[in-house]
């Protein structure tokens, strides 16, 4: 098998969930023995022995410079448009012109690798892929980790990216949704029907797992954390209201933001306004191993996503001996049984699960204990193992 | 002969309603007025419904038209009290049973507790509130004695004979028999004036559990044939006992099970026999001799497959929450404060701690079934919030005695 994967980021160059994803996945394809050609948008130094990465800035293939991010909105990019103009003529107008001039470059990677089957992941990568499908005649399989109706929470959506998105939609022969949550939403949103839709959950990987747990900030305190966009999507509003209402009855605990995002500058004034400005302590984006720090040394992990494909991040916590509290919105919930959930927009809620995981370690215990068998269960092998059958369900 | 010996476990507990930590301060625990199985009244009109109402009226039937038919009942206080809040109806169809003078009422704890566990003072106050609530609405004094889910050992036949019953009930597992047949009766370890019946728990369980169970080798399960098993045993057995929680009948087990007509069809088939009859508990206790000792130093139960506490008491939430119960005890007490003495006693009930049970990948879907909480977390962290509701308002009241006592001095 052998599989020509779009993809728009690669750890340690990710800004989010949808880069661990691709590498979980590439990997144990590649282990189940089908050949990867990842194409990345751009030259980064990634390292997998498992992938063959597809850069197209060498000799043969061609350069795709671009200020792409998966996660920018559509206003995001025409701010940082502006920002790095002037030192890079080369870039195109908007974010839209960006992924045409992709695609343009998909085409002829198509034509120069030999390989049976496009796997593309997320929205970026759809008119890439379609037009390597339209070229090489072979089957496309889409893979949707997020939507647009997701990062927007459902308000005010981008008409040109939902249209980008339902063209791959209908245009792939299978689609491969994160989960159920994420299934659902594409039927009901994207009109997509549901026979050609599988469900692949996530997997997580146990790799450079910090156990440090003691720090300065601990000596008096329980510290909550919170990873993730500062965004409307991960409902970091809803964390520092629940911090608001937990610090009443809790003032020795402190609120670990750890993220940035279009919401940053908001949350801080709001965390100012409401008088808990020296107990919520935003620490920017995190990576490697000091976010594998953050995890390490919290009490608790919560994820009040108001829409969340799945949402690796609370395995990542529980990896780390973190017990969590997950929003009953996301895909994660469905393959995670030990863990408290909550409505996202419940604040009441979150706060009252929140103080009883500081007031009774009990809780935290008993979750852990029984999250150490759960684990184990959700693995990236099983996600590769649904895609291998969902390539192997198209003729070619 | 073979005495065929039911008992019928009635129970509801008092669920605690969602109660978050900001609602510490408000003294409601026990009533919730949603849609949710949380609603005890709602749950008690569910259950009253598909297996109260039709299954007494079924029973009340066969009593009359069968001489030799006879049951045996335990109904915990705490459902008692709900039928008399709630459905005054169905106790009064309870009582009729009980007038046919073919029907034995066990004593058990007033709170369904697992107070055997933690505190003998608060075990016994129990066991005497629930002989008095049976004398003030039936009449009557229990003669045999059932610990909460058949939690049983040495101490508990002993402690029951001091209390003055002449018998107990207890599974009937390998664990406490080795080789033995609980079709028997027997005598407990130490324990001279009191006797034991142990459940015969595949014949029980085959009605209790498997009776709807398709992929059963034995499915469908005909009362002509379960009677035949039952004849079978004669020349080789006293009794067989069949215990089973009440609820088998239209709740456990739907009405479209075919459940109803087996239970109609069961004592006639039964009858067949010329060899069997019906005893109820204290009958098969009078009758048959004592065969054999039973050592059960260790508790066991009727619960799940491992007939042990682990329903209860298997992780560290359930550990804590009923530490932190019976921590109470004392101050509790002391308040002489009946709503609150009360409240705490509901607390105690075993269902809130099966509520907490993690044990979700083995016999979890059971657990599942019967709790009305989304998760044992939800559960736990419910209970835990009450708990401290009462703790503060126990303080609070012994704080304003203390006051009023001091004030008398000056």
């Amino acid at each position: 098998m052998r599989v020509l994967m779009f993809g728009w980021e690669f750890p340690p160059y990710n800004s989010g969930g949808l880069g661990t994803a691709c590498k979980g996945l590439a990997k144990a394809l590649a282990k189940k023995g089908a050949k990867i050609f990842f194409v990345m948008p751009r030259k980064v130094d990634v390292d997998a022995d498992y992938l063959e990465f597809i850069f197209a800035d060498k000799s043969k293939h061609f350069v795709v410079n671009s200020l792409l991010t998966p996660y920018s909105s559509v206003q995001s990019y025409a701010e940082r448009y502006i920002e790095e103009k002037t030192s890079n003529s080369l870039y195109g107008q908007d974010l839209f012109e960006e992924i045409e001039r992709y695609a343009r470059v998909a085409e002829s990677i198509a034509s120069s690798v030999d390989f049976d089957v496009i796997h593309a992941h997320d929205w970026m990568t759809f008119k890439a892929a379609c037009r390597a499908k339209k070229v090489s005649k072979k089957k496309l399989v889409v893979h949707v980790h997020a939507t647009e109706f997701d990062r927007t929470g459902g308000n005010g959506f981008n008409a040109k990216v939902y249209e980008i998105e339902k063209q791959g939609l209908e245009e792939a022969d299978k689609v491969i949704a994160v989960s159920n949550y994420t299934k659902r939403k594409i039927i009901e949103v994207y009109g997509i029907p549901e026979e050609k839709i599988c469900v692949a959950h996530n997997g997580v990987e146990f790799e450079n797992v910090c156990l440090e747990r003691a720090h300065k900030l601990k000596e008096k305190n329980k510290i909550v954390l919170f990873v993730g966009r500062l965004t409307l999507q991960k409902g970091p509003d809803y964390f520092i209201y629940a911090a608001k209402k937990v610090l009443e009855l809790k003032p020795n605990t402190i609120f670990l933001v750890a993220g940035s995002g279009d919401m940053e500058c908001f949350l801080i004034n709001k965390v100012a306004e409401m008088g808990i400005a020296d107990r919520v302590l935003f620490t920017g984006f995190l990576r490697g191993r000091e976010l594998s720090r953050a995890y390490a040394m919290a009490d608790v992990y919560v994820m009040p996503s108001v829409s969340e494909p799945f949402g690796i991040s609370p395995l990542e916590a529980l990896t780390h001996q973190t017990p969590v509290l997950i929003s009953k919105q996301s895909g994660v919930s469905e393959v995670l049984r030990h863990c408290l959930k909550a409505d996202f927009w419940d604040i009441d809620e979150i706060a009252n699960k929140i103080i009883a995981m500081l007031s009774f370690p009990e809780l935290g215990d008993c979750m852990l204990e029984n999250s150490q068998e759960e684990l184990p269960k959700i693995t990236w092998e099983k996600t590769a193992e649904k895609c291998m059958e969902v390539y192997s369900s198209l003729k070619w | 002969m073979v005495s065929v010996c039911f008992y019928f476990q009635v129970h509801q507990p008092f669920r605690v309603r969602k109660y978050r930590v900001f609602d510490i301060g408000s003294p409601n625990y026990f009533s919730y007025e949603g849609e949710s199985n949380l609603n005890n009244k709602l749950v008690l009109e569910k259950v009253a419904r598909k297996c109260y109402i039709p299954a007494n009226k079924l029973l009340l039937k066969l009593l009359r038209k069968h001489e030799k038919f006879k049951v045996s009942f335990s109904l915990s206080g705490v459902v008692i009290e709900q039928f008399e809040r709630f459905f005054p109806e169905v106790l009064d169809s309870f009582k009729e049973l009980v007038k046919t003078g073919k029907v034995e009422l066990l004593g058990e704890t007033y709170y369904h507790s697992l107070a055997f566990l933690k505190s003998r003072r608060e075990f016994v106050r129990q066991v005497k509130k629930h002989e008095r609530k049976l004398w003030q609405v039936f009449k009557i004094k229990p003669q045999v004695f059932r610990n909460t889910e058949l939690i049983y050992n040495n101490e508990l036949a002993r402690v029951a004979g001091e209390l003055g019953y002449s018998g107990v009930l207890a599974e009937g597992h390998e664990k406490i028999l080795g080789w033995r047949s609980p079709n028997f009766v027997y005598s407990p370890a130490g324990a001279k004036r009191i006797k034991l019946l142990l459940k015969n728990y595949k014949l029980s369980d085959d009605i209790a559990f498997r009776f709807s169970e398709r992929s059963w080798s034995e499915w469908p399960l005909t009362a002509s044939k379960f009677s035949a098993w039952v004849s079978a045993l004669n020349g080789n057995a006293d009794t067989v006992n069949l215990f089973m929680d009440y609820e088998t009948f239209g709740e456990h087990q739907w009405q479209s099970t075919g459940i109803f007509e087996f239970l109609e069809s069961l004592p006639k088939e039964l009858l067949k026999h010329p060899d069997n009859d019906f005893k109820t508990p204290s009958e098969v206790i009078a009758s048959y001799p004592a065969r054999d000792t039973i050592d059960a130093p260790y508790f066991i139960s009727w619960a799940d497959i491992e007939r042990d506490l682990s329903a209860w008491l298997g992780n560290k939430m359930q550990l804590a929450a009923l530490n932190s119960l019976y921590s109470l005890e004392q101050d509790v007490m002391q308040t002489r404060d009946e709503a609150l003495i009360d409240s705490w006693a509901k607390l105690q009930t075993s269902d809130h701690f099966y509520y907490m049970c993690t044990k979700w990948f083995s016999d979890g879907d059971v657990h599942k079934y019967f709790n009305p909480y989304e998760s044992p977390y939800d559960a736990f962290i419910n209970f835990m919030n009450v708990l401290n509701d009462l703790k503060a308002r126990i303080d609070d009241k012994l704080k304003r005695r203390k006051l009023l006592n001091d004030n008398k001095h000056l």
